[in-house]
């Protein structure tokens, strides 16, 4: 085993003879939280859609651990231990907010109290617990994006994939979820990447930054490298909003 | 104990009471119904049954079937014709009928669900799969084709080979009924049921934490297609015959929607109310419209009542009545 | 293979060809419906059924041959097609396939009980005095109504097709059944769009109507028949295009006459159901359709 809990492995994938992404290789490391940026229509939820199992790569290969799971059903994929938000956020909006976090600890809890009693106590930690009756579609976008994360949390994943939590939050909201992705991350030693536009949560958090553009990786490497690098400044002149 | 304890988990002590109350007036009734008031309980018990094994389907997993007459008719056709044919009484000759309906509906299912077919299409690949069965059926002699099977209908009571007066059929569908109740209550409260309602709600989300989709949509329409054997069955040898024409007619199939969709769709009680709603309205119109003598009259009433509750109270009867009278279940 | 039986043969295909283009005109009102609205008619056939009725009586009691009274009666249906939309449809558009399927359930009990109290449960056709002329084409003998139906069918598709193409109306209803959103967002006034086109599909339905009754005498019991008719050729020709609808139309029409030839009559609707099962599964968008579901 290479150290890595997460490797792509030279993954590509075409739509309809359009390349999406085009021999995409990095590595997360057990333990870190590492960034993937890059311009709108990138190719970075397609490469999540990959290690997720929504897409089956075309070349290529994703392994946890040192296992494939590229090819695997999505729900297999969280059996393995990845979980994911979705950018455009996916509540099961008939539940209650309780209830769709204890979908998610099913998964690792078939009881239903023991279930729904880990939900409550993940919704504690993201200051959703009040809200847990209400019906998830009744809640503000802020708190859909928090719901996501709960959810996806719910699972116990090793890996954590978070897909623009930040986007549409106040300044004090990201704030607040950085420092809560900090203190879980220190707390479990849970592994995150994240797609975010949010430059501000980005350097906060990341220590290794991946960006890809026009479905190909450009740049990687740290926060301070990425700031200083000549192709990720020519691709983002004009692109991003200066945190 | 646990069992019962998390059956009845967050349920207000009234609606528990109102519940054993229930219970207790639906064995008595037919001491204290004549023999018309028990036709009309064996029907509304009957629509409550299938609606219920249909709202697992809709209600919790949320695909659309428009086709159960196809595992109803299935159901009473191969117990009606073991019976029939080789005397094979309807108590063995149910495991057969619920197995071949369980196959029907393993291949409805994993086609339809195989090859992503979802909402309207996938309700009308149900709506194919039954007429197709309907017109083969038709041409089927040892079903009786076209011109149907009929049992003897006997006056003796038997009860080993299910013949026997209304009362009999009335404690076998109550038994149904009822039995049925606290099983959807059971599924529901476990992790099946649950992973059922986040299909409804977002497959994709759904299998993003887990949830084996395809596994749980298939178990959802293999205990529907059970159930609803189980209602052809007992319909079957109530009535005493069977035509391919009514047995998988497409009005059937609509028929078992209406109560859970008018009660209220995924709830436990909405098959339930829709039921007493739909048959009582029945009951009312029809004597209405014998007043008038104009046939289709009782139709007309039945879809203006559709009309109404459809456009006022488009989520079902019963979450309104849950509401008002404080039977819903308390947030935990 | 026998020439005799060749020849029977093409007439059935022929045969199925003219009722098809009949057919393809009904379809085409159930899927310019979805196609804009996403709603899916379960009340055609029972519209369907009203249109023929309206034939048959204007025949019966003023004389009037369905070939004339169509226009009428296709004017009379978008008006109630429009109003009916306006009334009770529009609330439902968005809300759960469930919700919308019961409201037009509840309508096609009323419409085909409506006919059943005012005709009666008996079948009831036309005689025309072209009952019983025909065409002749070297071998081929054509019925002299199933002709003149599907030129009418064809005509009438001609001229929506016009609408579609060249009026600013039509151009709209396009637009938004293509990309239901965008229409949204470029502002069209989609009540009124919703309302016009719901009109329009209850007149390509009204008129086929109208062409139907010269071909078969009409029961109210045919209703749930043509509705679920409708769904087959829209399926197979793809749910909201227009070329499907008619080529599903050609397809079914043609299918069901040769398994009557083939088969038995009673099993024609078999292989239509058959075909359909096979169209979903293969390809759920249909021969002409875009996109999948």
């Amino acid at each position: 085993m290479s150290g890595a809990r997460l490797e792509l492995d030279g993954i590509g994938k075409s739509f309809r003879g359009l390349r999406a992404v085009h021999d995409v290789s990095f590595d997360v490391p057990a333990g870190a939280i590492n960034a993937l940026i890059g311009p709108n229509g990138a190719g970075k939820t397609t490469i999540f859609n990959m290690i997720a199992g929504v897409y089956r790569p075309d070349a290529g290969s994703v392994r946890l651990d040192g296992r494939q799971i590229s090819g695997l059903r999505p729900d297999l994929v969280c059996d393995a231990g990845v979980g994911r938000t979705f950018q455009i956020v996916k509540p099961f909006k008939g539940l209650s907010v309780l209830e769709n976090v204890t979908v998610g600890a099913l998964h690792r809890r078939p009881a239903l109290p023991e279930a729904r009693a880990y939900a409550a106590d993940i919704l504690m930690q993201l200051g959703l617990h009040d809200r847990r009756h209400q019906a998830a579609e009744s809640l503000t976008l802020p708190d859909r994006k928090r719901l996501e994360v709960a959810r996806a949390l719910a699972t116990e994943p090793k890996l954590l994939l978070l897909d623009e939590v930040m986007a549409g939050l106040r300044p004090t909201e990201i704030d607040v979820m950085v420092t809560f992705l900090q203190e879980l991350n220190r707390r479990t030693g849970l592994t995150i990447l994240l797609i975010e536009h949010v430059m501000r949560a980005v350097m906060a958090l990341a220590s290794n930054i991946v960006v890809v553009s026009y479905g190909e990786k450009i740049a990687e490497g740290t926060p301070a490298e990425i700031a200083r690098h000549q192709a990720v400044l020519d691709v983002y002149l004009g692109e991003a909003e200066p945190a | 104990m646990t069992l019962l304890a998390r059956l009845t988990g967050g349920v207000p002590a009234r609606s528990l009471w109102g519940l054993g109350l229930l219970l207790v007036l639906l064995l008595v009734a037919p001491a204290l119904l004549g023999k018309y008031g028990l036709s009309v309980l064996i029907l509304v018990l009957y629509f409550a049954f299938v609606g219920q094994a249909w709202n697992i389907m809709m209600g919790f997993a949320g695909q659309l079937s428009l086709g159960h007459a196809l595992y109803a008719g299935v159901g009473g056709y191969i117990a009606a014709g073991l019976f029939f044919h080789y005397g094979i009484g309807p108590w063995a000759g149910v495991f057969v009928a619920v197995a071949a309906a369980v196959a029907a509906g393993s291949i409805v299912g994993y086609l339809g669900f195989r090859f992503s077919l979802a909402g309207v299409y996938f309700a009308l690949l149900t709506i194919a799969f039954s007429e197709f069965t309907r017109i083969a059926f038709d041409h089927w002699g040892w079903a009786g084709g076209s011109g149907g099977l009929f049992l003897k209908v006997d006056a003796t009571s038997d009860i080993l080979n299910l013949r026997g007066g209304p009362l009999l059929f009335y404690y076998v569908i109550l038994a149904l009924a009822a039995g049925t109740f606290v099983l959807c209550r059971a599924l529901l409260e476990s992790r099946l049921g649950r992973y059922w309602l986040a299909i409804r709600e977002d497959p994709e989300a759904a299998q993003a934490v887990g949830v084996p989709v395809l596994r749980c949509k298939m178990i959802a329409i293999m205990i529907s297609a059970a159930l609803t054997a189980l209602a052809g069955v007992w319909n079957a040898f109530y009535y005493n015959n069977l035509f391919p024409e009514t047995a998988f007619a497409m009005g059937r199939s609509i028929e078992f929607t209406l109560a859970p969709i008018i009660g209220g769709l995924g709830t436990l009680f909405g098959p339930i109310v829709g039921a007493v709603v739909l048959t009582g309205l029945g009951e009312i119109f029809t004597d209405l419209s014998e007043v008038f003598h104009i046939s289709g009259l009782k139709q007309i009433f039945y879809g203006l009542a559709l009309l109404v509750i459809v456009m006022y109270r488009p989520a079902g009867v019963w979450p309104w009545i849950a509401d008002r009278f404080g039977f819903g279940e308390k947030r935990r | 293979m026998t020439a005799d039986f060749l020849l029977s043969l093409a007439q059935a295909i022929t045969k199925g060809l003219l009722t098809g283009m009949v057919y393809g005109l009904m379809a085409l009102g159930l899927s310019v419906i979805f196609g804009v609205m996403r709603v899916v008619n379960f009340a055609h056939g029972e519209i369907m059924v009203v249109g023929m009725y309206l034939a048959w009586m204007g025949f019966e009691y003023l004389q009037v041959s369905p070939m004339l009274s169509l226009p009428v009666i296709a004017l009379i249906f978008f008006g109630a097609g429009y109003a009916l939309q306006r009334v009770l449809i529009s609330p439902f558009i968005g809300r759960p396939e469930h919700q919308q399927f019961l409201l037009l359930l509840a309508i096609a009990i009323l419409l085909v009980n409506a006919c059943l109290v005012v005709a009666g449960p008996d079948s009831r056709g036309i005689q025309l005095e072209s009952q019983f002329d025909s065409y002749e084409l070297g071998p081929f003998v054509f019925d002299a109504v199933r002709v003149h139906a599907a030129l009418t069918a064809v005509v009438i598709a001609g001229l929506l097709w016009l609408f579609f193409t060249r009026t600013r109306t039509g151009k709209s209803i396009r637009a938004a059944a293509d990309n239901n959103l965008g229409a949204l967002v470029v502002g069209l006034d989609v009540r009124r769009l919703y309302a016009f086109t719901f009109g329009v599909g209850a007149a390509c339905v009204g008129a086929a109507g109208a062409l139907m009754i010269t071909i078969i005498p009409v029961t109210p019991f045919l209703a749930a028949e043509y509705t679920l008719l409708a769904f087959v050729i829209v399926i197979v020709g793809g749910l909201g295009s227009m070329t499907g609808a008619l080529a599903g139309g050609l397809l079914i029409g043609v299918s069901e006459a040769v398994a009557g030839l083939l088969l038995q009559p009673s099993l024609k609707s078999m292989v239509s159901f058959g075909i359909l099962i096979l169209v979903l599964l293969l390809r759920p968008q249909g021969l002409f359709g875009k996109s999948g579901p």
